[in-house]
């Protein structure tokens, strides 16, 4: 197997506050890999140094064979991984002044050039695979939470990413809109995207990872397969962390 | 003694033809330098937030200065201050021009740099996982949205400049407080023809509003 992701010692500062320490991790291509932790233990800040959202400080980060370096160095690399990589967003970050199709045809079209006959047709058939072929030419603001956020998926699917991010992605949505994208996120990982997600759904994490880690205070404390970790956690911070999310 | 006045309709009508002569030149000026301010906006505005220190600081310097003094000195220092510095005269015209431009221009950018900074860092973020450069990145995603809430200060601005260019009957360019100062000094009918005057700048500036409102409708309706 190739790892697609390879941290190695990596370390991130916000000013002062240690927020990644010594972070190893590998990800092979194919993975489910879901990352759990109470708030502001790093887990968002982890997959946003993935494609450079997020500089690191020391330390390495492999992504799909382009070594990024700390302090944002190597913009070359960086450039190239973001190509590879999608992003999926607590927010949705939908680009409000396009349709729902222009902001799937965008990124085609302007980074890999393709023309508006092909990047139409991609759009076309993201959309309906995630169910809103119907709303192709609303506006995003005219669209549910839940809908935003598949529209935000099949945007980051039309570059053909070889790795999905997903940072909390239903943590903004009202409950009853959760169940349609971890659908989709569902039939993803299927299909054998790679994926590393950032998430307080213990339910799709204990089916859908094959791997889940546990981030505590900036640290992998924790790690293994679902059931493992779900239900046999050897850390005690794991322990504690466990039996506070999953008591109701 | 009794002082009874009149409003002498007569004599208001009869300045409208002298006065709607000044109009082609505070149109020209306000217009001409408000396009020139609005690129001088978008320039300099953006080179105030950009990170490198030594783009913001003269650009800051620039938008200080401009916002800092009165237009009436700008233009004054512009007409007769300049020509001792290049050694030839600048017609009043040109002078009018720049000063509105300089002056809008200083104004606009902060307008610029109000909007694109009004816009959430997630779109950033979002242009850039998908691989957009940042230069890619701020014209087709942020730049959209931030001109259009620029509209309504733009608007704004237009309308401040439209009536700045009435101080420069100073340096005697034909606008229309100028056409209505030549008028009055023959017929001495000051009320009715600052009068019209003032019914002429409204009108400018009641049409540019209405324009502007059916501007920002039309493209706010998508947002």
């Amino acid at each position: 197997m190739t790892h697609i992701v390879e941290m190695k010692g990596m370390n991130k500062y916000f000013g002062k506050l240690h927020v990644l320490k010594n972070i190893d991790l590998t990800v092979e291509q194919g993975e489910v890999v879901v990352i759990i932790g109470a708030s502001g233990s790093g887990k968002s800040t982890l997959i946003r140094c993935v494609n450079g959202l997020e500089e690191f400080e020391s330390g390495k980060l492999v992504v799909d064979g382009q070594a990024l370096a700390p302090k944002g160095g190597n913009q070359k690399a960086l450039a190239e991984i973001r190509k590879e990589v999608g992003m999926v967003f607590q927010q949705f970050n939908l680009f409000p002044h396009l349709t729902v199709k222009k902001n799937v045809m965008l990124a085609p079209m302007k980074v890999k050039n393709a023309s508006q006959v092909v990047a139409n047709g991609t759009a076309e058939r993201l959309l309906n695979r995630v169910g809103i072929g119907d709303q192709a030419d609303k506006y995003p603001s005219h669209l549910s939470g839940g809908q935003q956020q598949r529209v935000a998926i099949a945007r980051a699917l039309a570059m053909e990413p070889r790795l999905m991010l997903f940072d909390e992605p239903t943590s903004a949505l009202d409950p009853e809109m959760i169940g349609e994208v971890l659908d989709v996120m569902r039939e993803l990982a299927k299909e054998g995207m790679t994926m590393m997600v950032v998430t307080h759904e213990m339910g799709f994490a204990r089916e859908v990872a094959d791997r889940v880690i546990y981030i505590h205070e900036g640290q992998i404390v924790e790690q293994g397969k679902p059931d493992d970790v779900f239900d046999n956690p050897q850390n005690e911070r794991t322990q504690a962390f466990l039996s506070r999310v999953l008591a109701h | 003694m009794e002082f009874q006045f009149q409003f002498d309709w007569q004599a208001a009508i009869d300045s409208i033809p002298f006065l709607l002569k000044g109009i082609p030149y505070t149109l020209l000026i306000s217009f001409g330098g408000l396009l020139i301010g609005f690129v001088l906006g978008i320039i300099f505005g953006l080179l105030s937030i950009n990170k490198h220190w030594f783009l913001r600081w003269p650009a800051t310097a620039y938008i200080e200065i401009f916002r800092g003094t009165p237009i009436l000195v700008q233009v004054l220092f512009i007409f007769y201050g300049l020509p001792d510095l290049i050694g030839s005269p600048i017609n009043p015209l040109t002078a009018g021009i720049a000063a509105i431009a300089l002056n809008s221009g200083a104004y606009i950018s902060e307008v610029v740099r109000g909007g694109v900074q009004s816009i959430a860092k997630g779109q950033t973020e979002a242009g850039l996982s998908l691989g957009l450069s940042r230069t890619q990145t701020f014209w087709s995603i942020i730049w959209p949205q931030a001109f259009r809430r620029m509209i309504p200060p733009l608007g704004n601005q237009a309308i401040v400049s439209i009536k700045d260019t009435s101080l420069f009957s100073v340096i005697g360019v034909g606008e229309l407080v100028r056409q209505g100062q030549i008028y009055i000094a023959n017929t001495f009918t000051a009320f009715e023809v600052y009068f019209v005057v003032a019914i002429l700048y409204l009108a400018i500036t009641l049409s540019l509003s209405l324009i502007l409102r059916l501007v920002e409708r039309r493209g706010l309706a998508s947002v």
